[in-house]
Protein backbone atom coordinates (compact mmCIF):
# COMPACT_ATOMS: atom_id res chain seq x y z
CA UNK A 1 0.00 0.00 0.00
CA UNK A 2 2.03 2.90 -1.37
CA UNK A 3 0.41 6.16 -0.25
CA UNK A 4 3.97 7.84 -1.17
CA UNK A 5 3.51 10.91 -3.63
CA UNK A 6 6.46 13.02 -5.10
CA UNK A 7 5.66 16.01 -4.26
CA UNK A 8 3.42 18.83 -1.91
CA UNK A 9 1.80 20.15 -4.70
CA UNK A 10 0.47 16.25 -5.82
CA UNK A 11 -0.45 15.46 -2.38
CA UNK A 12 -2.60 18.66 -1.97
CA UNK A 13 -3.92 18.05 -5.50
CA UNK A 14 -4.99 14.60 -4.95
CA UNK A 15 -6.59 15.84 -1.90
CA UNK A 16 -8.76 17.90 -3.48
CA UNK A 17 -7.83 21.17 -1.64
CA UNK A 18 -10.36 23.53 -3.06
CA UNK A 19 -11.49 27.15 -2.51
CA UNK A 20 -13.84 27.05 0.67
CA UNK A 21 -12.65 23.96 2.43
CA UNK A 22 -11.42 23.59 6.38
CA UNK A 23 -8.16 22.67 6.90
CA UNK A 24 -6.68 21.16 9.88
CA UNK A 25 -2.38 22.63 10.48
CA UNK A 26 -0.81 20.82 12.97
CA UNK A 27 2.35 22.35 14.75
CA UNK A 28 2.89 24.91 17.73
CA UNK A 29 4.90 27.80 17.16
CA UNK A 30 6.93 27.03 13.94
CA UNK A 31 7.40 23.56 15.67
CA UNK A 32 6.61 20.76 13.63
CA UNK A 33 5.00 22.78 11.33
CA UNK A 34 4.37 21.20 7.64
CA UNK A 35 6.00 24.16 6.03
CA UNK A 36 6.49 21.80 2.64
CA UNK A 37 2.50 21.95 2.34
CA UNK A 38 1.75 25.54 3.26
CA UNK A 39 4.35 26.94 0.58
CA UNK A 40 2.56 24.27 -1.71
CA UNK A 41 -0.90 25.58 -0.42
CA UNK A 42 -0.09 28.92 -1.35
CA UNK A 43 0.64 28.10 -4.68
CA UNK A 44 -2.40 26.44 -5.71
CA UNK A 45 -4.38 30.21 -4.90
CA UNK A 46 -6.76 28.56 -2.72
CA UNK A 47 -8.75 30.88 -0.54
CA UNK A 48 -11.53 31.29 1.99
CA UNK A 49 -10.23 28.69 3.64
CA UNK A 50 -11.28 28.09 7.15
CA UNK A 51 -7.67 27.17 9.23
CA UNK A 52 -7.79 25.22 12.60
CA UNK A 53 -4.19 25.24 13.98
CA UNK A 54 -3.15 26.42 17.30
CA UNK A 55 -1.06 29.79 16.11
CA UNK A 56 -0.90 31.74 13.11
CA UNK A 57 2.82 31.47 12.35
CA UNK A 58 5.12 34.67 12.18
CA UNK A 59 4.61 37.40 9.20
CA UNK A 60 6.85 36.02 6.97
CA UNK A 61 7.04 31.87 7.28
CA UNK A 62 4.01 29.25 8.64
CA UNK A 63 0.86 29.85 8.01
CA UNK A 64 1.58 33.44 8.22
CA UNK A 65 2.69 33.36 4.32
CA UNK A 66 -1.08 32.21 3.78
CA UNK A 67 -2.62 35.55 5.65
CA UNK A 68 -0.02 37.46 2.73
CA UNK A 69 -1.99 35.84 0.23
CA UNK A 70 -5.45 36.32 1.98
CA UNK A 71 -5.82 32.80 1.60
CA UNK A 72 -7.21 32.35 4.69
CA UNK A 73 -11.01 33.90 5.72
CA UNK A 74 -11.02 32.43 9.01
CA UNK A 75 -8.51 31.12 11.93
CA UNK A 76 -9.38 28.79 14.53
CA UNK A 77 -6.73 28.54 17.21
CA UNK A 78 -5.35 29.68 20.56
CA UNK A 79 -2.84 31.80 20.35
CA UNK A 80 -2.23 34.26 17.48
CA UNK A 81 -0.05 36.59 19.23
CA UNK A 82 3.11 36.23 17.13
CA UNK A 83 1.84 37.61 13.74
CA UNK A 84 1.58 41.59 12.96
CA UNK A 85 -0.31 40.81 9.68
CA UNK A 86 -2.85 38.68 11.50
CA UNK A 87 -3.88 41.75 14.04
CA UNK A 88 -4.50 43.96 10.59
CA UNK A 89 -6.41 41.53 8.69
CA UNK A 90 -8.43 40.89 12.22
CA UNK A 91 -9.33 44.33 12.42
CA UNK A 92 -9.91 45.50 9.22
CA UNK A 93 -12.30 42.45 9.20
CA UNK A 94 -10.82 41.06 6.32
CA UNK A 95 -10.08 37.74 8.77
CA UNK A 96 -12.47 36.12 10.94
CA UNK A 97 -10.83 34.67 14.52
CA UNK A 98 -12.73 31.66 17.18
CA UNK A 99 -10.14 31.52 19.79
CA UNK A 100 -10.41 28.39 21.85
CA UNK A 101 -8.07 27.01 25.15
CA UNK A 102 -5.09 24.98 23.62
CA UNK A 103 -6.40 22.21 25.42
CA UNK A 104 -9.75 22.09 24.14
CA UNK A 105 -8.67 22.38 20.93
CA UNK A 106 -6.65 19.89 20.88
CA UNK A 107 -9.16 17.48 22.33
CA UNK A 108 -11.65 18.63 19.64
CA UNK A 109 -9.47 17.51 17.19
CA UNK A 110 -8.85 14.33 18.95
CA UNK A 111 -12.49 14.15 19.53
CA UNK A 112 -13.56 14.24 15.78
CA UNK A 113 -10.56 11.78 14.72
CA UNK A 114 -12.25 9.33 17.30
CA UNK A 115 -15.80 9.43 16.49
CA UNK A 116 -16.87 11.46 19.75
CA UNK A 117 -19.99 13.35 19.37
CA UNK A 118 -18.66 16.31 22.13
CA UNK A 119 -17.24 16.28 25.61
CA UNK A 120 -17.51 18.33 29.00
CA UNK A 121 -14.38 20.00 29.93
CA UNK A 122 -13.80 22.02 33.17
CA UNK A 123 -12.08 24.34 31.16
CA UNK A 124 -13.49 27.94 30.72
CA UNK A 125 -16.33 27.68 32.87
CA UNK A 126 -17.56 30.73 33.96
CA UNK A 127 -15.40 32.93 30.95
CA UNK A 128 -16.13 34.46 27.74
CA UNK A 129 -15.53 30.97 25.79
CA UNK A 130 -18.64 29.17 27.72
CA UNK A 131 -20.85 31.81 26.29
CA UNK A 132 -23.90 30.21 24.38
CA UNK A 133 -22.92 26.74 25.44
CA UNK A 134 -24.21 24.21 27.19
CA UNK A 135 -22.94 23.82 31.23
CA UNK A 136 -23.59 21.27 33.44
CA UNK A 137 -22.75 20.18 36.97
CA UNK A 138 -20.91 16.24 37.37
CA UNK A 139 -19.85 15.39 40.80
CA UNK A 140 -19.81 18.87 42.44
CA UNK A 141 -18.14 20.67 39.92
CA UNK A 142 -19.09 22.70 36.40
CA UNK A 143 -18.05 21.88 33.15
CA UNK A 144 -19.04 23.64 29.33
CA UNK A 145 -19.87 21.26 26.44
CA UNK A 146 -17.46 21.24 23.37
CA UNK A 147 -17.76 20.10 19.93
CA UNK A 148 -15.51 18.00 17.86
CA UNK A 149 -13.91 19.07 14.87
CA UNK A 150 -13.03 17.94 11.51
CA UNK A 151 -11.52 18.98 8.86
CA UNK A 152 -11.52 18.42 5.19
CA UNK A 153 -7.82 18.18 4.74
CA UNK A 154 -5.40 17.91 7.81
CA UNK A 155 -1.41 19.08 6.53
CA UNK A 156 0.90 17.17 8.77
CA UNK A 157 4.54 16.83 9.90
CA UNK A 158 6.30 14.09 11.20
CA UNK A 159 10.09 13.60 11.32
CA UNK A 160 10.35 10.00 9.76
CA UNK A 161 7.46 8.26 8.19
CA UNK A 162 7.13 5.24 6.02
CA UNK A 163 5.30 4.74 2.59
CA UNK A 164 2.49 3.06 4.11
CA UNK A 165 2.03 6.59 6.21
CA UNK A 166 3.08 5.53 9.33
CA UNK A 167 4.69 8.40 11.33
CA UNK A 168 6.98 9.04 13.81
CA UNK A 169 7.81 12.24 15.32
CA UNK A 170 10.53 13.96 16.98
CA UNK A 171 10.65 15.94 20.29
CA UNK A 172 8.17 18.27 20.59
CA UNK A 173 7.21 18.70 17.07
CA UNK A 174 4.35 16.39 17.65
CA UNK A 175 2.06 18.46 19.79
CA UNK A 176 -0.70 19.09 17.40
CA UNK A 177 0.23 16.90 14.61
CA UNK A 178 -0.62 13.55 16.47
CA UNK A 179 -4.38 14.80 16.90
CA UNK A 180 -5.05 16.54 14.01
CA UNK A 181 -3.70 13.85 11.82
CA UNK A 182 -6.63 11.55 12.84
CA UNK A 183 -9.61 14.14 12.70
CA UNK A 184 -9.89 14.85 8.37
CA UNK A 185 -11.22 12.74 5.68
CA UNK A 186 -8.05 13.35 3.67
CA UNK A 187 -4.47 13.86 5.90
CA UNK A 188 -1.64 14.50 4.24
CA UNK A 189 2.00 14.08 6.14
CA UNK A 190 4.95 15.33 4.86
CA UNK A 191 8.47 13.65 6.29
CA UNK A 192 11.83 14.61 6.66
CA UNK A 193 12.42 10.76 6.12
CA UNK A 194 10.48 8.79 4.12
CA UNK A 195 11.66 4.89 4.72
CA UNK A 196 10.10 1.43 3.41
CA UNK A 197 7.39 -0.42 5.48
CA UNK A 198 9.59 -2.37 8.12
CA UNK A 199 11.81 0.23 8.41
CA UNK A 200 9.77 1.67 11.49
CA UNK A 201 9.45 -0.43 14.52
CA UNK A 202 6.01 -0.85 15.54
CA UNK A 203 6.20 -0.82 18.81
CA UNK A 204 7.65 3.40 18.40
CA UNK A 205 5.04 4.30 15.72
CA UNK A 206 2.92 7.34 17.06
CA UNK A 207 0.58 7.40 14.30
CA UNK A 208 -0.52 4.47 12.63
CA UNK A 209 -0.52 4.57 9.03
CA UNK A 210 -5.08 4.08 9.33
CA UNK A 211 -5.24 7.73 9.54
CA UNK A 212 -2.78 9.15 6.22
CA UNK A 213 -4.09 9.35 2.56
CA UNK A 214 -0.65 10.63 1.07
CA UNK A 215 2.45 10.83 2.23
CA UNK A 216 5.44 12.89 0.78
CA UNK A 217 9.09 13.22 1.55
CA UNK A 218 9.34 17.49 2.28
CA UNK A 219 11.83 18.92 -0.45
CA UNK A 220 13.33 21.32 1.73
CA UNK A 221 13.36 22.17 5.88
CA UNK A 222 14.01 25.82 7.16
CA UNK A 223 12.14 24.99 10.70
CA UNK A 224 13.56 27.99 11.22
CA UNK A 225 13.31 28.92 15.40
CA UNK A 226 10.99 31.92 16.68
CA UNK A 227 12.50 32.36 20.22
CA UNK A 228 16.51 30.83 19.94
CA UNK A 229 17.64 31.18 23.76
CA UNK A 230 20.90 29.99 25.04
CA UNK A 231 22.92 30.41 28.15
CA UNK B 1 22.04 33.53 41.41
CA UNK B 2 21.30 36.75 42.34
CA UNK B 3 17.87 37.87 44.00
CA UNK B 4 18.39 41.75 43.13
CA UNK B 5 15.54 42.36 41.13
CA UNK B 6 11.59 42.72 41.81
CA UNK B 7 11.02 39.79 39.06
CA UNK B 8 13.93 37.71 41.19
CA UNK B 9 12.24 38.21 44.65
CA UNK B 10 8.67 37.07 43.31
CA UNK B 11 10.29 33.91 41.47
CA UNK B 12 12.40 33.14 44.22
CA UNK B 13 9.14 33.27 46.91
CA UNK B 14 7.24 31.16 44.32
CA UNK B 15 9.78 27.96 44.10
CA UNK B 16 8.97 28.04 48.15
CA UNK B 17 5.85 26.60 46.95
CA UNK B 18 7.39 23.68 45.18
CA UNK B 19 7.62 20.21 46.61
CA UNK B 20 10.09 17.03 46.16
CA UNK B 21 8.57 15.08 43.59
CA UNK B 22 5.68 18.06 42.15
CA UNK B 23 5.13 17.90 38.59
CA UNK B 24 4.97 21.67 37.67
CA UNK B 25 3.80 23.92 34.73
CA UNK B 26 5.43 27.34 34.52
CA UNK B 27 3.77 29.48 32.96
CA UNK B 28 5.44 32.50 30.58
CA UNK B 29 7.45 35.58 31.97
CA UNK B 30 8.03 35.82 35.64
CA UNK B 31 7.21 32.19 36.23
CA UNK B 32 9.60 30.89 33.81
CA UNK B 33 12.28 32.40 36.15
CA UNK B 34 11.26 29.69 39.24
CA UNK B 35 13.03 26.89 37.74
CA UNK B 36 16.29 28.61 38.92
CA UNK B 37 15.24 28.75 42.05
CA UNK B 38 14.32 24.98 42.69
CA UNK B 39 16.00 24.29 46.04
CA UNK B 40 18.99 22.18 45.65
CA UNK B 41 18.63 18.09 46.24
CA UNK B 42 14.71 18.65 45.36
CA UNK B 43 13.52 16.99 42.54
CA UNK B 44 10.57 18.85 40.69
CA UNK B 45 9.95 17.86 37.21
CA UNK B 46 8.60 20.95 34.45
CA UNK B 47 5.75 20.39 32.37
CA UNK B 48 5.82 22.24 29.11
CA UNK B 49 2.40 22.03 27.64
CA UNK B 50 3.67 21.76 24.03
CA UNK B 51 4.07 17.99 24.91
CA UNK B 52 7.34 17.50 27.33
CA UNK B 53 7.72 16.39 30.99
CA UNK B 54 11.47 17.10 32.05
CA UNK B 55 12.37 20.70 31.01
CA UNK B 56 16.03 21.72 31.05
CA UNK B 57 18.15 24.33 31.13
CA UNK B 58 18.53 26.48 28.12
CA UNK B 59 21.04 24.96 25.48
CA UNK B 60 24.45 25.56 24.80
CA UNK B 61 24.88 27.59 21.07
CA UNK B 62 25.70 24.01 20.08
CA UNK B 63 22.79 22.57 21.31
CA UNK B 64 19.72 24.38 19.75
CA UNK B 65 17.29 22.02 18.44
CA UNK B 66 14.38 23.54 16.24
CA UNK B 67 12.33 20.60 17.46
CA UNK B 68 12.81 21.25 21.05
CA UNK B 69 11.08 23.96 22.27
CA UNK B 70 8.88 25.54 25.72
CA UNK B 71 5.04 26.57 25.50
CA UNK B 72 7.00 30.48 24.84
CA UNK B 73 8.68 29.17 21.51
CA UNK B 74 12.34 29.11 23.41
CA UNK B 75 14.25 26.49 22.91
CA UNK B 76 15.43 24.46 25.40
CA UNK B 77 17.03 20.95 26.73
CA UNK B 78 15.55 18.05 28.75
CA UNK B 79 16.56 16.75 31.50
CA UNK B 80 17.30 12.70 32.34
CA UNK B 81 13.89 11.03 32.28
CA UNK B 82 12.09 13.50 30.16
CA UNK B 83 9.26 12.30 27.53
CA UNK B 84 7.24 13.84 25.08
CA UNK B 85 3.98 13.43 23.89
CA UNK B 86 1.40 15.40 21.76
CA UNK B 87 -1.03 18.43 22.22
CA UNK B 88 -4.29 16.34 23.57
CA UNK B 89 -2.26 14.13 26.24
CA UNK B 90 -0.63 17.08 27.48
CA UNK B 91 -3.76 18.77 28.24
CA UNK B 92 -5.37 15.39 29.21
CA UNK B 93 -2.91 15.24 32.40
CA UNK B 94 -3.32 19.09 32.84
CA UNK B 95 -7.23 18.71 32.92
CA UNK B 96 -7.27 15.51 34.67
CA UNK B 97 -5.17 16.92 38.07
CA UNK B 98 -2.19 15.21 37.34
CA UNK B 99 -0.31 17.92 37.35
CA UNK B 100 0.28 19.18 41.00
CA UNK B 101 1.05 23.13 40.69
CA UNK B 102 0.81 25.48 38.09
CA UNK B 103 2.64 28.83 38.57
CA UNK B 104 0.89 31.89 36.20
CA UNK B 105 0.87 35.58 35.57
CA UNK B 106 -2.09 37.35 36.38
CA UNK B 107 -4.00 41.07 34.95
CA UNK B 108 -6.41 40.73 38.28
CA UNK B 109 -7.31 38.13 40.72
CA UNK B 110 -10.55 37.98 43.32
CA UNK B 111 -11.25 37.42 46.47
CA UNK B 112 -13.04 34.40 45.25
CA UNK B 113 -10.18 32.69 43.41
CA UNK B 114 -11.02 34.10 39.95
CA UNK B 115 -8.34 35.35 37.56
CA UNK B 116 -8.30 37.06 34.37
CA UNK B 117 -5.15 37.03 32.44
CA UNK B 118 -5.80 36.40 28.61
CA UNK B 119 -7.82 39.68 27.00
CA UNK B 120 -8.09 43.14 27.31
CA UNK B 121 -11.32 44.57 25.71
CA UNK B 122 -10.26 47.31 23.34
CA UNK B 123 -6.56 45.81 22.86
CA UNK B 124 -5.76 43.25 20.27
CA UNK B 125 -6.22 40.04 21.77
CA UNK B 126 -3.84 37.49 21.34
CA UNK B 127 -5.29 34.66 22.65
CA UNK B 128 -5.35 32.29 26.33
CA UNK B 129 -2.88 29.75 24.90
CA UNK B 130 -3.25 26.85 27.72
CA UNK B 131 -4.28 29.18 30.51
CA UNK B 132 -7.86 28.39 30.40
CA UNK B 133 -6.81 24.77 30.85
CA UNK B 134 -4.07 25.41 32.97
CA UNK B 135 -6.34 26.83 35.43
CA UNK B 136 -8.99 24.75 35.75
CA UNK B 137 -7.14 21.46 36.07
CA UNK B 138 -3.85 21.61 38.29
CA UNK B 139 -4.33 20.57 41.68
CA UNK B 140 -3.05 23.84 42.81
CA UNK B 141 -2.84 27.31 40.86
CA UNK B 142 -0.65 29.73 42.12
CA UNK B 143 -0.38 33.65 40.15
CA UNK B 144 2.44 35.53 40.11
CA UNK B 145 1.67 39.67 39.87
CA UNK B 146 2.58 42.96 40.31
CA UNK B 147 0.07 43.97 43.28
CA UNK B 148 -1.46 46.98 41.57
CA UNK B 149 -1.32 47.94 37.75
CA UNK B 150 0.51 51.22 36.23
CA UNK B 151 -1.66 53.74 37.46
CA UNK B 152 -1.05 52.11 40.79
CA UNK B 153 -5.25 50.34 41.23
CA UNK B 154 -5.25 47.28 42.98
CA UNK B 155 -5.22 44.36 40.71
CA UNK B 156 -6.60 42.50 44.05
CA UNK B 157 -10.68 43.05 43.74
CA UNK B 158 -13.33 41.49 45.17
CA UNK B 159 -14.72 41.08 41.43
CA UNK B 160 -12.80 40.74 38.30
CA UNK B 161 -13.56 43.09 36.10
CA UNK B 162 -11.63 41.77 32.93
CA UNK B 163 -12.77 38.62 31.22
CA UNK B 164 -11.98 35.91 33.29
CA UNK B 165 -9.44 32.84 32.51
CA UNK B 166 -11.27 30.64 35.10
CA UNK B 167 -13.33 30.72 37.98
CA UNK B 168 -12.45 29.95 41.37
CA UNK B 169 -8.95 28.19 41.06
CA UNK B 170 -6.72 30.47 42.04
CA UNK B 171 -5.09 29.11 45.47
CA UNK B 172 -2.18 31.64 46.52
CA UNK B 173 -1.46 34.80 45.12
CA UNK B 174 2.13 36.07 45.50
CA UNK B 175 3.02 39.62 44.64
CA UNK B 176 6.08 41.92 45.67
CA UNK B 177 4.22 43.20 48.79
CA UNK B 178 2.82 40.01 49.87
CA UNK B 179 1.07 36.56 49.98
CA UNK B 180 -2.47 35.72 49.71
CA UNK B 181 -4.25 32.70 50.42
CA UNK B 182 -7.30 32.46 48.99
CA UNK B 183 -10.26 31.30 51.44
CA UNK B 184 -13.05 30.60 48.23
CA UNK B 185 -15.63 29.44 50.84
CA UNK B 186 -15.64 32.41 52.93
CA UNK B 187 -14.95 34.58 49.68
CA UNK B 188 -11.96 36.41 51.02
CA UNK B 189 -8.22 36.57 51.00
CA UNK B 190 -5.83 35.78 53.85
CA UNK B 191 -2.82 37.74 54.21
CA UNK B 192 -0.23 35.08 55.10
CA UNK B 193 3.14 37.28 54.65
CA UNK B 194 4.53 40.63 53.99
CA UNK B 195 7.73 41.08 51.84
CA UNK B 196 10.38 42.86 53.66
CA UNK B 197 9.95 46.77 54.08
CA UNK B 198 6.34 46.17 53.45
CA UNK B 199 3.60 47.09 56.47
CA UNK B 200 0.00 46.46 57.19
CA UNK B 201 -0.90 49.86 56.02
CA UNK B 202 0.44 50.07 52.66
CA UNK B 203 -1.27 46.75 52.06
CA UNK B 204 -4.28 47.83 53.42
CA UNK B 205 -3.98 51.17 50.78
CA UNK B 206 -3.45 49.46 47.71
CA UNK B 207 -5.68 46.48 48.05
CA UNK B 208 -9.27 46.59 46.87
CA UNK B 209 -10.29 43.05 48.02
CA UNK B 210 -11.70 41.91 51.14
CA UNK B 211 -9.01 40.22 53.63
CA UNK B 212 -7.88 39.25 57.17
CA UNK B 213 -4.41 38.88 58.93
CA UNK B 214 -3.43 36.53 59.38
CA UNK B 215 0.83 36.14 59.37
CA UNK B 216 2.71 32.97 59.67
Amino acid sequence: MDKSVASAAEALEKAGVKDGITLLVGGFGLCGIPENLILALRETGAKDLTVVSNNAGVDDFGLGLLLQTRQIRKMVSSYVGENKLFEQLYLSGELELEFVPQGTLAERCRAGGAGIGGFYTPTGYGTPVAEGKETREIDGKMYVLEMPIRGDVALVKAHTGDKHGNLVYRMTARNFNQPMATAAAVTIAEVEELVEPGSLDPDQIHTPSIFVKHILKGAHYEKRIEQRTTR
Amino acid sequence: MKSGSSRERLAERAAKELRDGFYVNLGIGIPTLVANYVPDGMNVILHSENGLLGIGPFPHDDEVDPDLINAGKQTITTVTGASYFDSAASFGMIRGGHIDLAILGALEVSQSGDIANWMVPGKMVKGMGGAMDLVAGAKRVVAVMTHTDKSGASKLLKECELPLTGKRCIDLVITEKAVFEVDKAANRLILIELMPEVTLEEIAASTAADYVVDLK
